[in-house]
């Protein structure tokens, strides 16, 4: 198969092209473009940060995200850039000069990765309108202690692109077929509407679907496996709608989590947070709601808010469609109701009433770009002090994102107080026998899950509860 | 020598960025694994031991020769020379010889024509091992007296009589984590065969001149016939002073028995699986002090995890027995220090070599004392440290150059340290969920190699007859700006611009024999021995225009204006012609070895540093009791680099020294399973600090001062001290953990890293005091 994109405005046509190729393998040893740096080829160090750009109707919107586990044919019918692309002529952009004059890089071998990315920010690209810190979340810096990185994030404003060229071209792509082929053995379908989607999965029985390969990556890069016959539901508009309303929020199961957060941070403050801290922001201008929830994962981090939320799944196949509550879809470890020929096309969540008081919560040893020890969403309904509703679940405390009923049952119906919610803390611990590894131990997930309702309850009477929310007494 | 130049003495230097900044931020910066490869060149991949330690029955490589792209495949039996790449001890296996002692441990070498090839094909060896019996922890190898070396003892006076005699005394212990380096660009090395048998490596590597002689002797060639290059790495901190040995071996031995160009480019996972890490330590101790806090008595016990095999362990465990005093007066003191051998991978040199390991023992002893008594604790560290009269290291060595006490006193005031203690202590107690802490700690770091003889340096400098210099010298550029550096002593000699100087690669074939860059010692000795090359030179340019314009020596300035010579004036690049008319040689070497130093280490006595560096640092930070979670909320940094060489270059040593150091001891956990397996080997589990992890308030100041030694510029080393002062970071947060419950006169018991389930559990702990 062959696969077309747009570097530094010119049109790339590569032949050949193996499926599981990477962005990051191509441009540094076919290309020879070697400023993008392979740190761990895994979408973790954020040292082959690039740009890709979709077309959005008549402009580009630019995305930075990790080549490493970004497979070729995804960048079908995109634009690119590099940081071979930001000073083609050896001037260095304002960014650039503000970089190498103010101590930004010292080893260099992240240095790359952390110019796209405020670079990203410079020309405003999704998601990286937030503060430079939090744009920077997944790039990995050992020699600096990102002072002077961050400075020069604030200190260079907007920047000029002109991508009126780069529109035509992408727009002419536009109406070829879709980069779908095969490879040997290997192949590739890149459907364009949930109806084709569900057409190829009734006939490709094995295939293995694929969106932002935040995690599918990982099993070519470190597992080493080969993987016959994917699905790429990039192209799928459909799957990328994001439905707004009073109610709550439908998103398509193609939504990636960087577009997602301004809506969950209207849905609640804590979701908006919590997506903050899902990945680096590479991660989430790759990987998706829908892909965060269908792979099972054991701790989320979406899927236990949106079960406490009271959030809804439909999945699509060729027969029609399915809704289940959200919890309902976690059968067991690494295993969903997902028949092979399904697949999740959106999700629901209602929007809290204003008697609901939420707290999510995600504990990791790192604050940002982590994976949880714990990571837990509290719902209670309150009337007039009383508990009239609870949902509660966590994810890293079983082999699957679960609610906690003896908790939940010990909050309904009580007063809302220290003392029920002490009571509910100690029937959260019947509620799980969560496993010790690497992210922590049984005891730790135990404690630290209980403490989160004793926590909701003192930010309810306005205790400084958040370490991430307090200055230093230093003035 | 050096008194005798003006050139020499101290000069305000200009902080030019990194020499390689331009390229960094471009991409164009080419690091080892970023030159044209070519067509014919094979990628390799280690088979690697799944057993901690075990006996090999037999191995079954067919499916590995089988798989495609495999071109070749290795063994023990396959080198020609040594099966060895360890830096003393002849310890380290290029590929293991019947027993593994250690998972991971390479055991054959995969060449392929991919590096995927490669790396799939490995997976496919069937091993059938006889396991071993296994050490793989502190205790189990305490209980099997299981060592690399005898246990060392550094003593002064009776510490078991003062102990006894001692108003107060204080048992404790405590467990501090390895760290990974954590490099950006992995071990990576690209070996070609030349003509006649001769081998060139391009190799991340600190230590060049070891990769040579290893490869050599591997080879059973002379030195002579290997070169190795090295432009840059992408960051090293100590995992590329002996550890790229193995991958640049590697590489060697494939070209050299297929003639083909080979690259060992290792993956993250199995490089932080394979390479060694900085050394976990166990701390005990016994404190004996009276009731203002002075320390009258110390037994201190350092039991370290040195791993399989002895690297460079005995010398990092010598430096935790000279940092265990850090800033501090220790009338009767031991420190005994075991070097524990253990089935895990070989631990190694980590910025501040053990340093930073025995600077927390004896920090958080004050932290100790000062709880015990209710006391500040930074009034007990302070009426401990070095003075007049009480001056003298456990180890002999005068404290000629003590600092510490006006240094500490300066930034007490400037970060308001007691008006934010009690500011905290109000903050604390009006705050049942958050509590903070706050703490100033000191550091005093040795500069020198503790192994004498590699207290030398040498250089090349080549001045061309257009007036361009080059320059090459052994140190090597990890990022720590050591280039730009030296380049600036250079062009201050010749006083041109320093763009007139280019900066080459560290090569073996230019400056022989050289030592480790490393025990941030690069500026020091390459510093001082360009230096002497480029005067070597210069001298000659002042003789040749004192002979041809008929004035003194004393009448030839070299100026930014141009060399004047009596009444005549010339630019550099007209002297440089005219000289190379005049028949006068324009290249020159230069030596360095630093003066003054002797240690005798059967006795732990001597002076084995040049001098001292000196920084502290004021922490201050939050915890969540109900989480475990922290944050470091502000830091403010006064550190000491005598008379800087650039000063930009050395404030970004010091945050990114700092932020490392905080790494170590919050968030940083090497966790292994119960079968040597380490289970953080990936930064999906490894967690080094984030951008947001850089307190928001941070200010870094320098100290006013210079070396009392005549070091160049009179300057200080900086790569290593500054790491150490985020011990703060770890006494701040015991500090907020101890508001838990202000009255217990206890320290809270807490281990490093401070993850937040350590918090969690400490807290939880000393509330049930």
């Amino acid at each position: 198969m062959s696969v077309h994109f747009l570097l530094d405005g010119d049109l790339v046509e590569i032949a050949n092209v193996d499926p599981t190729a990477t962005l990051l393998d191509h441009l540094r040893y076919t290309m020879r473009r070697t400023g993008t740096k392979e740190g761990c080829a895994e979408g973790d160090c954020g040292a082959c940060t690039v740009l890709v750009g979709d077309l959005e109707g008549d402009t580009i919107q630019w995305r930075a995200v990790n080549a490493c586990i970004l497979f070729l044919p995804m960048l079908d019918g995109r634009a690119l850039l590099t940081v071979e692309s930001l000073a083609p002529d050896g001037a260095l952009n304002p960014l650039q000069a503000c970089m190498a004059a103010n101590g930004s890089s010292q080893c260099g071998f992240c240095t790359p990765g952390f110019v796209m990315s405020l670079y990203g920010r410079c020309v405003g690209a999704s998601g990286h309108d937030l503060p430079v810190a939090d744009v920077l979340a997944g790039n990995l810096c050992r020699c600096t202690g990102y002072g002077p990185i961050l400075a020069a994030g604030d200190a260079t404003g907007p920047l000029e692109r002109d991508d009126s060229a780069t529109v035509a071209v992408l727009k002419a792509l536009r109406d070829k077929p879709a980069a779908s082929g095969h490879h040997g053995d290997r192949r590739w379908f890149a459907p364009r509407s949930s109806a084709a989607l569900a057409d190829l999965l009734a006939d490709y029985r094995d295939a293995r679907m694929v969106a932002g390969a935040t995690d599918v990556g990982l099993w070519v890069t470190k597992g080493l496996r080969s993987i016959d016959t994917l699905i790429f539901l990039g192209d799928i508009a459909e799957l990328q709608a994001i439905d707004e309303s009073p109610a709550g929020v439908r998103l398509g199961a193609g939504v990636r989590y960087a577009d997602a957060h301004a809506a969950f941070a209207r849905l609640h403050p804590d979701l908006g947070e919590l997506t903050r801290r899902i990945g680096g922001l590479q991660v989430r201008n790759a990987g998706t709601v829908g892909g965060n929830i269908a792979n099972g994962s054991p701790i989320g981090d979406g899927p236990p808010a949106f079960i406490a939320l009271g959030a809804e799944l439909t999945l699509r196949s060729r027969d029609g469609r399915r809704t289940m509550t959200l919890e309902d879809y976690f059968l067991d470890y690494g295993k969903q109701d997902r028949r092979p020929w399904e697949f999740v096309e959106s999700l629901w969540i209602p929007r809290p009433g204003p008697d609901a008081i939420i707290h999510i919560a995600k504990l990791s040893r790192r604050f940002d770009s982590d994976i949880s020890a714990v990571c837990g969403a509290i719902h209670l309904t309150v009337d007039e002090g009383m508990i009239s509703a609870a949902r509660i679940a966590f994810g890293g405390m079983a082999a699957t994102p679960r609610r906690a009923p003896l908790c939940e049952a010990a909050l309904v119906g009580q007063p809302f107080t220290l003392a029920t919610m002490e009571q509910a803390a100690a029937a959260l611990r019947a509620d799980y026998a969560p496993l010790s590894d690497v992210r922590g131990s049984a005891a730790y997930r135990l404690d630290a899950a209980a403490n989160l309702l004793l926590r909701l309850w003192h930010r309810e009477q306005g205790q400084a509860v958040s370490v991430l929310s307090l200055d230093a007494v230093h003035g | 020598m050096a008194d005798r130049d003006p050139a020499w003495r101290v000069l305000p230097k200009p902080s030019h960025p990194h020499d390689s900044a331009p390229l960094h931020v471009t991409g164009a910066a080419r690091y080892a694994d970023d030159g044209p490869e070519p067509a014919d060149m094979l990628h390799l991949a280690f088979g690697q031991s799944a057993h901690a330690h075990a006996r090999i029955l037999s191995m079954d490589l067919s499916a590995v020769r089988a798989a495609e792209g495999v071109v070749q495949v290795f063994t023990a039996a396959d080198i020609p020379g040594a099966n060895d790449v360890s830096p003393v001890a002849g310890d380290d296996r290029l590929l293991a010889d019947g027993e593994v002692i250690c998972v991971g441990q390479a055991i054959f070498l995969v060449a392929a024509t991919s590096q995927r090839a490669a790396r799939k094909a490995a997976r496919l060896a069937k091993i059938d091992y006889e396991p071993l019996p296994a050490c793989l922890t502190i205790e189990a190898a305490q209980a099997a007296n299981s060592l690399i070396e005898p246990t060392q003892r550094m003593a002064r006076g009776d510490a078991d009589a003062a102990l006894a005699n001692a108003p107060h005394s204080l048992t404790g212990s405590f467990d501090m984590g390895g760290q990974d380096h954590f490099y950006l660009e992995g071990q990576v090395a690209l070996a070609t065969p030349g003509e006649d048998g001769q081998i060139h490596l391009l190799c991340s590597t600190q230590h060049p001149s070891e990769v040579q002689h290893l490869v050599a002797h591997m080879l059973h060639r002379n030195s002579a016939d290997v070169t190795v290059e090295v432009r840059r790495m992408g960051g090293a901190f100590g995992g590329k002073e002996t550890q790229a040995a193995l991958f640049a071996a590697a590489a060697a031995l494939v070209a050299d028995k297929t003639g083909r160009p080979a690259k060992f480019r290792c993956d993250r996972d199995d490089d932080m699986v394979m390479t060694g890490k900085r050394h976990a330590f166990r701390v005990g101790y016994d404190v004996g002090f009276d009731a203002q806090g002075h320390v009258l008595a110390l037994r201190l016990r350092l039991a370290s995890r040195c791993g399989a095999t002895v690297d460079l362990s005995p010398a990092i465990n010598d430096r935790a027995m000279f940092h265990a005093d850090n800033c501090y007066w220790l009338p009767d003191v031991e420190i005994v220090s075991e070097r524990l051998k253990t089935n895990t991978v070989s631990d190694t040199a980590f910025r501040g070599f053990g340093g930073p390991q025995g600077m927390l023992a004896i920090e958080r002893i004050m932290d100790d004392v000062a709880a015990h008594l209710g006391h500040d604790p930074l009034a007990v560290r302070c009426i401990n440290l070095y003075g007049p009269g009480r001056d003298v290291a456990p180890y002999g060595m005068t404290i000629a150059d003590n600092i510490a006490p006006q240094l500490i006193a300066r930034l007490r005031t400037d970060a308001r340290y007691d008006a934010r203690s009690a500011a905290i202590a109000a903050f604390n107690a009006a705050s049942p969920i958050i509590k903070k802490g706050i703490a100033l700690t000191p550091v005093k770091f040795g500069i020198s190699f503790t192994t004498t003889h590699l207290n030398q340096a040498g250089a090349l400098v080549l001045v061309y007859a257009d007036g361009s210099i080059q320059i090459n010298h052994g140190g090597t550029e990890m990022g720590q700006g050591l280039y730009i550096k030296v380049a600036q002593v250079v062009a201050d000699v010749f006083a041109v611009p320093i763009d007139r100087v280019r900066i080459t690669a560290t090569r073996t074939d230019k400056v022989p024999n050289t030592s480790a860059t490393a025990a941030s010692s690069g500026a020091d000795l390459n510093g001082m021995a360009a230096y002497n090359a480029a005067m070597t030179i210069r001298d000659r340019l002042t003789a040749f225009l004192a002979r041809t314009f008929g004035c003194a020596d004393t009448d030839v300035h070299f100026t930014p204006e141009g060399v004047i010579a009596g009444t005549e004036r010339l630019t550099f690049a007209q002297l440089c012609r005219k000289a190379h008319i005049g028949r006068i040689s324009l290249a020159a070497t230069g030596f360095y070895a630093t003066p003054g130093i002797a240690y005798d280490r059967a006795a732990h006595q001597g002076r084995p540093f040049y001098y001292f560096a000196y920084g502290a640092a004021v922490s201050e930070v939050a915890i969540d009791t109900l989480t475990g979670e922290h944050k470091v909320l502000a830091v403010d940094i006064l550190h000491d680099v005598g008379r800087w060489l650039n000063r930009q270059i050395d404030i970004g040593q010091i945050e990114g020294g700092f932020i490392q150091g905080q790494g170590w001891l919050t968030t940083e956990e090497l966790i292994f399973d119960d079968q040597g397996r380490l289970l953080t080997h990936s930064p999906a589990t490894y967690k080094i600090p984030t951008a947001s992890d850089r307190p928001a308030h941070m200010t870094i100041s320098l100290w006013d001062g210079e070396n009392v030694e005549p070091t160049i510029n009179r300057s200080k080393a900086v790569g290593e001290p500054p790491f150490m002062l985020a011990i703060s970071v770890f006494s701040a947060l015991t500090r907020a953990v101890a508001a838990v419950a202000p009255d217990v006169r206890a320290l809270p018991r807490l281990d490093a890293p401070a993850t937040p389930e350590r918090i969690l559990r400490a807290v939880s702990e000393h509330r049930a005091r």
